[in-house]
């Protein structure tokens, strides 16, 4: 795993900010897409270093953060069930929903347990026959050949208790809606590397021809990151508007032909709302007809749900990238990780977490000068 | 350490009420027990109040007691041991709890002396298992050169599977003229640190989730009291300020706790600290911060300037100490915070970890 320290070398950093500095004559914006992006770019302070006319603003591409709070205030009451077995990935187990998080549920008693594979909950639900076991299957492209492949899996092994609560969300109408949006200002979009390495590079080719900005497949190292602004400031230079690969290790311009047909078999798109943005149509993907039988939402009836967000947070902007995390008037005082008032206060690839994390000291001097 | 009983002036134990930031939580969540934010909000608004001002700061791993008699001064120490599986690459609980304890007590200069042992068994544990644990017990304490002297054993009804908890409690003496504690820290001085990070935490990590990386990860388990006194032999005019072991929370916690209870800043380059290929894998993989990950043998010192050298070259003629490096510096800013320099040369504030760490989604 050299590829680390690779990816991460200060002296080649230090030449692709020179390079970048000498392209760049005029202000452009750039979005990064992905979630894992924008904590790179913080953890490792790459906005600081980069010219003052380029300015990165965060996109939309963190899974927990725009996981809707219907879903979220579902996967509780499901969870609460003493019947149940609810497995997750970390990450969601701080995210407020109305009232409560899955913590919170464990702690009063519920059987909530985090997973590295979904296949885990896959095992535990044969483990537990006398138990619904209920697996949260959210997030992009990148997550959900892996979510598929263990419905495919359950199917195949038989088990009636197993089930998928699912709100898997996709990359290219998220862009869409953004550029669509008359008040947007990114000029350039960086592609979430991971999940081209799934889809590949062809569906993004008519949003470049419909919006006409570049938009660069970028990875999550440092360097990788460089490279993909560097690209997209060259192409915005030059005025061109073309879909680039800067990830090309991972990704090929075809994508992972097999996680695209067990995604094709198992999930069918549909409309998700985006929490703090609203729905989008034709953004998610849901369990397919012939596998709807493992489909938590129908499996449970959830109803008497009160749904309420709070009026103070500001996350929907700052997914949309109209505002930084710090200018949300609650940030850092009412909103912390600790006592987070939205979904992008919690993940570590949320922008405001990241910004709490990594930049209050730089924040602090700002106020101070 | 006396800066410990400062702290504690505002107590008014008939007047406790539930203070606001435990308000959030109306039961206990995995949280509280991380070593990070909840965990030092638990000891500061709930135990510190109810015991009335008895309490050590949350950030001294062990306290200083004077004897009442005959000047010397004793590192009182206990903590209480969970993981799971009981028995992983390169140690078990056993080792566990008694180089954690032996290192919270070496961390006030100590020489530890005793320990006592509490167990907490579920039904169904194995004999086999608890004799293994046992014998690790045996083998640590006899190369830590202290002695098990007391113990007590109490059986729970299992909850899922035979587990078991143990509490080690126990002491040392202080050698004459060593005094330690982040108060003692000042601008300028060096940060060091005894040796790769994150080898304990990831092990225990990528065995329970069945992670497989190119080599085995083995717990880094050691006891650090020899290499404390070899560190304070090598610079005897009270050059060693500060130590801590770092623990839970990782190496990021413990310079963010040197820093708030010092009141100065911490810089360090990340670059520096060294991080295993395979720990720094497996932390990559699941989305985790190494400088966030447990370590069960390494220490952090912050040492004069004019020693920083001499105590380098002490530590590395240690066993425990063999890839000592220097990490950073104290610093007059940012006054309760730590700074990291990071790869690409931009800066970045290190916070404590909220509570436990989550892997990340993608």
């Amino acid at each position: 795993m050299k590829y680390l320290d690779e990816f991460n070398d200060p002296e080649l950093a230090a030449q692709q900010f020179e390079e970048i500095a000498r392209i760049v004559t005029r202000p452009w914006a750039l979005m990064e897409v992905c979630g894992g992006q924008t904590h790179s770019i913080v953890r490792n302070g790459i906005d600081q270093l980069l010219p003052e006319q380029v300015r990165l603003i965060h996109g939309p591409g963190c899974p927990v953060c725009v996981t809707p709070l219907e879903t979220i205030d579902k996967a509780l009451a499901i969870a609460a069930r003493d019947d149940t077995i609810f497995c997750s990935f970390g990450d969601m187990l701080r995210v407020p929903g109305s009232h409560h998080d899955l913590f919170q549920i464990r702690s009063a008693g519920g059987d909530v347990r985090v997973v590295y594979s979904p296949l885990d909950a896959v095992r535990i639900a044969a483990e537990h026959p006398d138990k619904e076991v209920v697996f949260f299957g959210i997030g992009f492209e990148t997550t959900a050949p892996a979510n598929a492949m263990t419905v495919v899996e359950a199917k195949r092994r038989g088990l009636t208790n197993f089930s998928m609560l699912v709100s898997h969300v996709l990359v290219p109408p998220a862009i869409a809606a953004i550029a669509s949006s008359p008040d947007t200002q990114v000029n350039a979009y960086l592609a979430a590397g991971h999940v081209n390495t799934v889809m590949g590079t062809a569906e993004y080719e008519p949003l470049v021809e419909r919006f006409k900005v570049p938009i660069v497949v970028t990875g999550f190292e440092p360097l990788d990151v460089l490279e993909g602004i560097r690209r997209a400031l060259l192409q915005l230079e030059q005025g061109r508007a073309e879909v680039e690969n800067a990830y090309p290790r991972a990704v090929k311009a075809g994508g992972n032909p097999a996680a695209q047909a067990v995604l094709a078999e198992v999930f069918e798109v549909c409309d998700r709302p985006w929490r703090g943005i609203g729905v989008i149509p034709a953004s998610g993907w849901r369990l397919s007809e012939r596998y709807r039988d493992f489909d938590a939402e129908d499996r449970f009836e959830v109803t008497d749900l009160h749904v309420e967000e709070s009026p103070l947070c500001r996350s929907g902007e700052v997914l949309q990238g109209l505002i930084k995390p710090n200018e949300c008037e609650q940030f850092g005082i009412t909103c912390t990780p600790r006592k987070p008032l939205g979904a992008t206060m919690v993940s570590s690839e949320g922008a405001c977490a990241a910004y709490y994390q990594y930049r209050r000291l730089a924040l602090q001097e700002e106020v101070r000068a | 350490m006396t800066e410990g009983a400062e702290v504690v002036t505002s107590v008014r134990a008939g007047a406790w009420s539930c203070p606001l930031p435990l308000r959030d939580h109306e039961r206990i969540v995995t949280g509280h027990g991380g070593g990070g934010r909840l965990s030092s909000e638990l000891i500061e608004h709930l135990f510190r109040p109810a015991f009335g001002g008895e309490v050590d700061d949350p950030a001294h791993d062990s306290v200083v007691l004077p004897v009442p008699t005959g000047g010397a001064r004793l590192a009182f120490s206990t903590d209480a041991y969970v993981v799971t599986p009981v028995i992983f690459p390169g140690g078990s609980i056993g080792d566990l709890a008694v180089n954690g304890t032996v290192n919270d007590i070496a961390m006030s200069g100590a020489i530890p002396l005793v320990l006592s042992a509490a167990f907490v068994l579920e039904e169904g544990l194995e004999l086999a298992t608890l004799g293994r644990i046992a014998e690790d017990m045996g083998r640590a304490a006899a190369a830590a050169e202290v002695r098990l002297v007391t113990g007590d054993t109490k059986v729970v009804e299992a909850r899922d599977r035979g587990g078991l908890t143990i509490t080690t409690a126990g002491y040392g003496v202080i050698p004459d003229g060593v005094e330690l504690g982040p108060k003692r820290v000042r601008p300028g001085d060096q940060v060091l640190l005894s040796g790769p990070i994150g080898e304990h935490g990831m092990a225990i990590m990528s065995l329970r989730e069945g992670l497989e990386f190119e080599s085995q990860l083995r717990t880094d388990s050691a006891p650090l009291a020899g290499l404390v006194q070899t560190m304070l032999a090598a610079a005897p005019g009270g050059g060693v300020r500060a130590l801590r072991d770092a623990t839970r929370g990782g190496f990021a916690a413990v310079l963010c706790e040197l820093a708030e209870a010092g009141g100065t800043g911490i810089e360090y380059v990340e670059r520096d600290v060294p991080v295993p290929s395979d720990v720094a894998a497996a932390c990559s993989f699941l989305g985790l911060d190494p400088t966030h990950v447990a370590n069960e043998g390494k220490l952090v010192a912050v040492v004069a300037p004019e020693v920083a050298e001499v105590v380098l070259e002490a530590m590395r003629s240690h066993p425990q100490g063999r890839e000592a490096v220097r990490v950073g510096e104290v610093v007059d800013d940012h006054h309760g915070i730590v700074v990291a320099r990071t790869g690409i040369g931009a800066r970045r504030v290190v916070d404590l970890p909220l509570g436990e760490q989550l892997p990340r989604i993608c």
